[in-house]
């Protein structure tokens, strides 16, 4: 359903996408594994429209696109957790979760008290000790605004979805919700791009991990062929582990 | 308590009925109010102003001339060209902008139409011709509005710095009203035109304030009635009964007030006469007319413009991504706003609100000249400043820069009154802006 194919980008002099292809399939989970730095979150925000790929294309449905800024992303359903969640602090809850689509009423003007509900109700689903829909998120736990950001990611009826380290603040209850999540959205059929440094996490929910470094793509695999100890020897030698090589 | 001031929809907000406790009655009152304390702390400024300017008065020179009808309505007036620019200053300033500019910009499209309204206009209509006026406030809000959007596109798509860019700006406008009639000083303006300056007969007199102010106690009541049952409608916690009916006394009795304080203001004793004699009015020996000047249109003027703000500002797409540009720009850009084509729009606006500004501040000269606005910009960004517009960015409401012009100009008109002279009023006004934000990171810092 998505494929990126030979994307490239650089800042300055630094190469930080190298010619990277990728695919990702209806109903499937996709890891992103690599060293920090290693061009995880700039290669999947050429998909979300936060970057312009300085080459390379993209497919959805094998139709190729041009993304130009995250409006054209949303248009077509790609929806993105950010690592820094892209949160406006001084908004509360229901004003972050709508912000760009906001709700109004018949004569254009916006509809807070819906949005409140909403956001209610979708974040009684992700995280019922959530009660602060009052105040600013800045306000909010590191857990409580990465929940905003999920909720946001997840409302809209998304067909991809890219989640940036998405349970990185997150408490073991939350992280499990996040899980439950993950498998709810795969079995309708969403394609996710889910990025984690937890080796661990992404054999669980992964169908395939892709492995990066230093701005280049080490190897796609099935989690079910592999171990964990041969998903770190790819992020730490960058080299696919011998039975699988040849 | 969390700080109400930094969600633009505040009158929606819920913090109702989940008071602790423990909580002791000033605390449980004004949750249960939902009062911005900030707000309540600008009051209580406020009034301390007045209150000591009075009494000095009262005390050095035998008679408190502050808190009289005449000077209040002449504060009133004398306020409004700040007030109307310093709304659109808190959207500038919210986004992490300024605009220095504004005093050129009133200064500028004030010669313009100073030109357009004493030397073309009538060679076409005929002098007095009421299409004049209506024409010349159009021409200076569109001028007003085309300056701002080339400093707002320079801003967003030139990527220069607003302050230089406004700086900038300030002495290109400020030289070209110089130019535009080579430093003479134009008037006087068309007859309906300067009614918009207030005076006299540019008030709407005792029946029309009573009219507006009933109609703005209908309003607030009908506000608070459909907020209630929006909550109600969604579930939401809801205000108790007491509290919503002390905000509806408490709005109510602003509003009648201020009716009361205009209206008990009267015509001077020469303009009663020739109104007398003009209307051909007999009356009994020793006997005098009472006429009251009611609300001021400049300050109408104001009002409506604050009005209309505070609508966009916390009702409207365009407000709520003024704010989201505010807090995090970056943010906003990935939420899919346009955050240059919002700052140029926000610099348009600011623009349009100067030249609606230079309406008012010419008519109440009765003349356009030059010098017209010259350090408005320093006042109007004091009063969104005071009012609790953050320059950090992200945080502002268009009620705190009205009450942060307002007390900008009590200062100004009290030291006047007591007769303190221009320098000591500069130092005085410099202090007290520098001593306001300065508190303001104390009460947010604690309310944190
Ligand atoms: N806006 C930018 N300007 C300049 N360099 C950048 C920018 N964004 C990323 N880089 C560089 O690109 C490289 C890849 O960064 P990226 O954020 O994609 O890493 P990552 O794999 O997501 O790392 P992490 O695990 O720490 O999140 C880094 O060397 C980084 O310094
Ligand atoms: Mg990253």
């Amino acid at each position: 359903m998505v494929e990126l194919r030979d994307i490239s980008i650089a800042f300055g002099g630094i190469r930080a996408v190298d010619g990277v292809s990728l695919d990702l399939y209806p109903g499937e989970v996709v890891g992103l594994l690599g060293h920090n730095g290693a061009g995880k979150s700039t290669l999947i925000k050429c998909l979300s429209g936060a970057y312009k790929a300085d080459h390379g294309q993209i497919f959805i449905n094998g139709q190729e696109v041009t993304i130009n800024n995250p409006r054209d992303a949303r248009e077509y359903n790609i929806e993105t957790i950010y690592q820094t969640l892209a949160l406006a602090d001084n908004l509360d809850a229901a004003s972050n979760l709508f912000l760009g689509r906001e709700l109004v009423t018949g004569g254009g003007l916006l509809d807070d008290a819906r949005m409140e509900a909403e956001t209610r109700r979708i974040l009684a689903r992700l995280n019922p000790n959530f009660k602060k829909f009052k105040d600013p998120v800045s306000a909010l736990s590191g857990g409580q605004r990465q929940s905003v950001a999920i909720a946001r990611a997840v409302y809209f009826n998304a067909k991809i979805l890219i989640m940036d380290e998405p349970t990185a603040a997150l408490g073991p209850q939350e992280t499990q919700m996040v899980a439950e999540l993950i498998h709810e959205l795969k079995r309708d059929g969403l394609g996710i791009f889910l990025i984690d440094h937890d080796v661990h996490a992404v054999k669980q929910l992964c169908d395939r991990a892709a492995v990066m470094k230093n701005g280049q793509l080490v190897g796609v695999v099935k989690v079910d062929e592999v171990t964990e100890d041969d998903l770190l020897a790819m992020i730490i030698l960058g080299k696919k582990p011998e039975h699988l090589a040849a | 308590m969390t700080d109400t001031s930094t969600k633009p929809a505040a009158a929606s907000s819920t913090t109702g009925s989940t008071s602790a406790p423990s909580a002791g009655p000033l605390t449980r009152f004004l949750r249960a109010t939902e009062i911005d304390t900030r707000l309540l702390g600008m009051m209580g400024a406020l009034l301390l102003i007045w209150l000591v300017f009075h009494f000095y008065g009262v005390i050095f020179n035998g008679f408190g001339a502050f808190l009289t009808p005449r000077n209040l309505w002449n504060v009133s007036v004398q306020m409004s060209s700040i007030g109307i620019m310093a709304t659109g200053m808190v959207l500038v300033i919210v986004t992490r902008n300024i605009d220095l500019s504004v005093g050129a910009i009133l200064g500028v499209t004030g010669m313009v139409m100073g030109i357009l309204q004493v030397e073309i206009l009538p060679q076409y209509l005929g002098l007095g011709h009421p299409a004049i006026w209506v024409i010349t406030v159009i021409v200076g809000i569109f001028v007003g509005g085309c300056i701002g959007a080339i400093h707002g596109w320079l801003i967003a798509y030139r990527g220069i710095p607003s302050f230089i860019v406004t700086l900038g700006g300030l002495l290109v406008w400020r030289g070209a009203a110089f130019l535009s009639a080579n430093g003479k000083t134009i008037s006087p303006v068309d007859a309906t035109f300067t009614l918009l300056g207030g005076g006299p007969y540019g008030a709407i007199g005792a029946v029309g304030s009573w009219t507006v102010g009933v109609i703005a106690c209908l309003g607030i009541l009908a506000a608070l009635y459909a907020g209630r049952q929006s909550r109600k409608r969604h579930e939401f916690p809801v205000r108790p009964m007491w509290a919503e009916i002390f905000m509806g006394l408490l709005g109510c009795g602003l509003v009648i007030g201020a009716v009361l304080v205009v209206n008990a203001y009267p015509w001077p004793r020469g303009i009663v006469n020739s109104y007398i004699e003009a209307n051909g009015i007999v009356l009994a020996e020793g006997e005098t007319l009472f006429i009251s000047h009611g609300f001021a249109y400049p300050v109408l003027i104001m009002l409506t413009v604050a009005l209309l703000m505070t609508l966009l500002v916390s009702r409207t797409r365009f407000g709520r991504y003024v704010f989201a540009i505010g807090g995090n720009p970056e943010a906003a850009a990935l939420a899919g706003i346009n955050v240059r084509w919002m700052t140029l729009r926000i610099f348009a606006l600011m623009g349009a609100l100067a030249g609606l500004a230079a309406v008012v501040a010419s008519a109440r000269l009765n003349s356009a000249t030059n010098a017209l606005g010259l350090l408005d910009e320093l006042y109007v960004i004091a009063a969104a400043v005071v009012g609790g517009t953050s320059l950090a960015g992200g945080v502002g409401t268009i009620y705190g820069a009205i009450l942060g012009a307002l007390v900008m100009q009590s200062l100004r008109s009290g030291m006047v009154l007591i007769g303190f002279d221009t320098a000591v009023q500069q130092i005085v006004v410099g202090s007290v802006l520098v001593l306001a934000v300065y508190l303001d990171n104390l009460y947010r810092n604690r309310a944190k």
